[in-house]
């Protein structure tokens, strides 16, 4: 138990490298919220930038993780890739055809092969519904999915495939814990076959002991039905475990880009730097030679950013060029040829590449 | 095998003078719709001045119920102490008058929770609460009292003490809320700090801030800090020992460096392993089996029993009591030995 | 919204929900639904009992008075005029010499038929109007929110002084329409409300992610969880409609004679306090039990559907 998840020096794992056609293009994704005043005539004075500029592959088979602290827009991407929420501008690609936009029939459609798992089990599952109405109710919305007499069977193998009993079926949410709830709110996301599931912190409510076993579970459906994640949660060391490929967000805008070790362990933007040696190591002997960077200040409040670099006003190496010019998030030119882990997309000025 | 006397404790402190507090054979029951809830079930733990004790423990644990009987802010009813002693300073809380603990609470121990919002009260400036203190404890003026407020607020380095001190809680981020929580708590400099996941509801980053503070402060004032957490993570960077509970009961003690190298408990040792680690990327994490049990109906025996990989018969008879060990460590677990061993 | 919860993690649980889940392998009772489990915590309120017990017995004989009085409440003889109590006509006479007992059991007709209907129409009205306006937001609900504050602004005691004046009616009908009128803008307020709250839910958010249509989510997601606090206020509402009718006819532009109403014989019987106590007390006292036995059951259904307060 001496080897923490973080600082362990493990065998590099090879960088994933993205097989294929991407199954979702997320491109300059843009939500903001405006601010208003005024009960009747509204009048704009403002808006909150969720998010601001975000763009991403997902790759058939893989898992995603994007990590970032509250306020830095990570959930409201979940809600836009679901279409939950209408984006401001830009586009989300799912097999090249702009999710963004569809309405009616067609987003009904889109929807069968995305689903979601949501963060809080108590209450993502409707109290008056039975568990099985519950699972049953992707099947009563699209009817085509499933023949109607086939439907109750389904919903038991569907329990029995998230590891709870179906003969659970006529119970109410509130009989279970935290943990059986999050198996039910999958089985509901699995139910219609889908290809992507946006998994919005689906551990971070539950017990410790459980979590381990919904990570499990959600592994082990990955490679029963080929399924592509994109898993948002705060937990580093959850996220590095499940994921492929991981992106860092910060204030609407992802700072950071790249497969688990080029993030874990060659991380080249300051704030991941940070973020990183901030998560408390469960090693007690780390804490004498652990360097840890102690970020001043809060995260700046989202309705009025910073100009340039997010996260200037809080960087140790801010420069007058960083309040001036946004960094792209593009690969280092300094690292681009040098073959390393480093060499991965970074929207910072003076990127630069530490070694865990 | 040692069966050590309930009462010392695998914490006993090595120093010969009484703990500052001292919690013995806590029993504290709820009742609920279900039944009564055995919340808290015998639980000894002590803290002395300028240590840090952690407890850890799912929800649940009776871990804050622990700490709500501690402090006397536990709902009664629901709740009930049936049994035990709370010594603080040796003398037993429990059989106080309610003037001589209120005389206790926040001056001689202070409580820090997690949610500082819910906390704090939103229509009064924070200077006026932190003020308030020196104001009704100490007979302070309202002048006096202000610029001790933002002595302390300086103190818990919150920025531009003067100007914000008129500020309302809402006014100030989840980070900053949580120093001014901090601030009154040390506002009366007490002996005893308990503080029930101070840093959970923030951010990674703000949350090594705030913990660095609090571990700060409590070495200026060598105060005792019992900190309450799910967290194995922050307990390893703060802690000097640490009580692991499970279903209202110790079931493991330990100085923080040895727990993490060799758990005498099953369920430490489960919860250490479901940590993900880099060396195990791609392998099924490992994980406790089951759910926490419900505590109207505890399984007989060892609590912990139908999770155990190691449960025998035994284990579904008798309740282990806490086995001493190791020098300061204690694992309430009949098969101790085999769990340390390997 | 930015994503406030994002650092929500895992709380201890609090005192009274120690007992921490149940698990469903090791629970032998039925399964229970949230209807069920307010029908199992009211079923052991004996002030529920009472109250229902009450309003079963006030229906009954608003809708068959024959049961229990076989008088007419329109055969008066002058001269019994404020007779006390004799035998065959407990309660005495009033100054018309009407039997007091016959006009307090057919004076129920009146109370509770405005009562129920009343209420029906204010909870059919404002649920619909309230709940669209929170379901769909935007200018719909800007616009029925700024018209139940002008609703709100009138003093319903004067409007309906002035309104039923103005219409010179005096049936149950008319009396019920105005309550319908004055009455809607409470429980819309409170049906958006909860839509509202039940809207943010993440089921809501989920059902959609399914492509849940607006019929869908509103009948089987929203309207079963937002129900609660209506029906709550509906029933104390239910007693206050009664308690105003009565003071609407007592002041002469509710029910008219010969209508029979408690407040009509609460009227004048005021005039007679010294004389004749009796006419005031028998139909003030049902006037009162039945205002009570309502409010009561309110009480009740609100402890029993109000989870926050288990």
């Amino acid at each position: 138990m001496t080897d923490s998840p973080i600082t362990a020096q493990g065998p590099a794992a090879p960088a994933a490298a993205p097989q294929g056609e991407p199954i979702l293009q997320v491109r300059n994704l843009v939500k903001h919220f405006p601010l208003t005043q005024g009960i009747l005539f509204k009048k704009q004075i403002g808006a909150v930038k969720a998010v601001d500029g975000v763009s991403f592959d997902l790759y058939r088979g893989e898992t995603l993780g994007i990590v970032g602290e509250s306020g830095c827009g990570k959930s409201t991407v979940a809600k836009l890739l679901m279409n939950l929420e209408q984006a401001t501008s830009g586009e989300v690609f799912y097999k090249g055809q702009d999710i963004t936009r569809l309405s009616g029939r067609a987003l009904k459609a889109v929807r069968r092969n995305i689903q979601m798992v949501f963060q809080d089990p108590y209450t993502s599952l409707n109290p008056r519904m039975t568990v099985g109405d519950i699972i049953g109710e992707p099947f009563d919305i699209h009817p085509e999915a499933a023949p109607k007499g086939d439907r109750r069977r389904r919903v038991r193998e569907l329990l029995d495939v998230v590891g709870l009993n179906p003969e659970y079926i006529n119970r109410y949410p509130h009989q279970f814990s935290g943990g059986q709830r999050q198996r039910i709110g999958i089985a509901r996301g699995l139910a219609l076959n889908p290809e992507i599931i946006i998994c919005d912190e689906p551990v971070s409510a539950l017990d410790v002991s459980v979590q381990a076993q919904v990570v499990n579970l959600m592994e082990k459906l990955q490679d029963e039905f080929g399924l592509s994640y994109v898993f948002i949660a705060h937990d580093l060391s959850i996220v590095r475990h499940i994921s492929d490929r991981v992106g860092v967000m910060y204030l609407g805008r992802i700072a950071e880009i790249g497969s688990d070790a080029e993030i874990y362990e060659h991380p080249t933007h300051p704030y991941t730097q940070a973020l990183l040696s901030a998560v408390p190591v469960p090693d007690p002997e780390a804490r004498e030679h652990r360097e840890r960077i102690i970020l001043s200040g809060d995260v700046p409040s989202p309705a009025n950013p910073p100009s340039g670099c997010r996260f200037r006003t809080r960087c140790w190496k801010a420069q007058d060029r960083c309040a001036t010019e946004t960094p792209l998030l593009a690969i280092p030119e300094r690292f681009a040829d040098s073959g390393t882990l480093a060499a991965h997309e970074s929207a910072c000025h003076f990127a630069e590449a530490v070694s865990y | 095998m040692t069966v050590i006397d309930e009462t010392a404790g695998a914490l006993a402190p090595a120093a010969p003078a009484a703990p500052l507090l001292d919690v013995r054979d806590l029993h504290v029951e709820f009742r609920t719709r279900d039944g009564v809830a055995k919340a808290v079930n015998g639980v000894n733990y002590s803290v002395n001045a300028g240590e840090t004790l952690a407890v850890l423990g799912e929800s649940g644990s009776g871990k804050s119920v622990t700490a709500q009987a501690i402090m006397g802010i536990l709902d009664m009813p629901p709740g009930r102490i049936t049994s035990g002693e709370i010594l603080f300073h040796g003398k037993d809380m429990l059989t106080m008058s309610g003037e001589e603990r209120r005389k206790i609470r926040g001056r001689k121990i202070a409580m820090i929770f997690q949610d500082a919002l819910s906390a704090l009260n939103p229509v009064l400036s924070v200077g006026y609460q932190l003020g308030e203190m020196f104001r009704v404890h100490q007979g302070m003026s309202r002048k006096q009292a202000k610029l001790k407020a933002i002595e302390l607020m300086d103190r818990v380095r919150i920025p531009a003490a003067k100007e914000r001190v008129n500020d309302y809680p809402h006014q100030f981020s989840g980070g900053m809320r949580q120093r001014i929580m901090i601030a009154m708590a040390l506002a009366l400099e007490p002996d005893l700090i308990i503080a029930d996941e101070p840093t959970t509801a923030l951010d990674v980053t703000v949350q090594a801030q705030v913990m660095d503070l609090l571990a700060e402060l409590q070495r200026e004032f060598t105060m005792g800090l019992i900190l309450i957490t799910h967290d194995l993570g922050v307990v390893a960077d703060v802690a000097d020992k640490i009580a692991v509970m499970y279903a209202g009961r110790i079931v493991e003690t330990a100085p923080v460096h040895e727990i993490y190298r060799r758990p005498a408990h099953p369920y430490t040792k489960g919860l250490l392993q479901s940590i993900p680690r880099l060396d195990r990327k791609g392998q099924e994490l490992y994980a406790i089996k089951g759910l926490p049990p419900n505590l109207t109906r505890i399984p007989s025996g060892c609590a912990f029993n139908p999770r155990c990989p190691m449960a025998q018969d035994v284990c579904r008879t008798d309740v282990p009591v806490l086995h001493q060990v190791g020098p300061g460590r204690g694992s309430a677990c009949h098969f101790w030995k085999e769990t340390l061993g390997d | 919204m930015p994503d406030m919860t994002d650092s929500q993690s895992l709380v201890d649980a609090v005192p009274t929900t120690a007992a921490g889940p149940v698990d469903p392998s090791q629970q032998r009772e039925k399964a229970r639904s949230l209807w069920s489990d307010a029908w199992h915590d009211l079923s052991r309120k004996p002030l529920f009992y009472i109250s229902a017990l009450v309003i079963v017995f006030l229906v009954v004989i608003a809708i068959w008075p024959s049961l229990i009085a076989s008088g007419d409440p329109l055969a008066c003889d002058l001269s019994k005029s404020q007779m006390g109590p004799t035998s065959g006509h407990p309660f005495g006479f009033d100054t018309q010499g009407c039997d007091v007992y016959t006009r307090v059991v057919y004076g129920a007709r009146a109370s509770v038929s405005v009562g129920m209907f009343s209420t029906l129409g204010v909870t059919v009205l404002g649920s619909l109007l309230g709940g669209l306006a929170g379901y769909f937001g935007g200018w719909w609900d800007a616009i029925l929110s700024r018209i139940s504050d002008i609703f709100f602004g009138i003093p319903i005691l004067l409007g309906g002084v002035v309104f039923l004046s103005v219409i010179k009616g005096g049936s149950v009908t008319t009396v019920s329409l105005f309550m319908i009128l004055l009455g809607w803008p409470q429980i819309a307020r409170i049906a958006r409300g909860a839509v509202i709250t039940a809207k943010q839910q993440d089921y809501v958010q989920a059902a959609r992610a399914l492509g849940a249509g607006h019929t869908r989510l509103m009948l089987r997601h929203i309207a079963p969880n937002a129900l609660a606090p209506v029906i709550v206020v509906a029933t104390i509402a239910l007693g206050t409609y009664i308690s105003l009718e009565a003071t609407l006819s007592y002041l002469g532009v509710g029910l008219k004679p010969p209508a029979v109403s408690w407040g009509i014989d609460i009227s004048a019987a005021s005039e007679q306090i010294n004389n004749a106590p009796h006419m005031l007390l028998w139909p003030a006292g049902a006037l009162s039990v039945t205002v009570l036995a309502f409010i009561l059951l309110g009480d009740a259904v609100r402890d029993a559907l109000d989870p926050k307060l288990r």
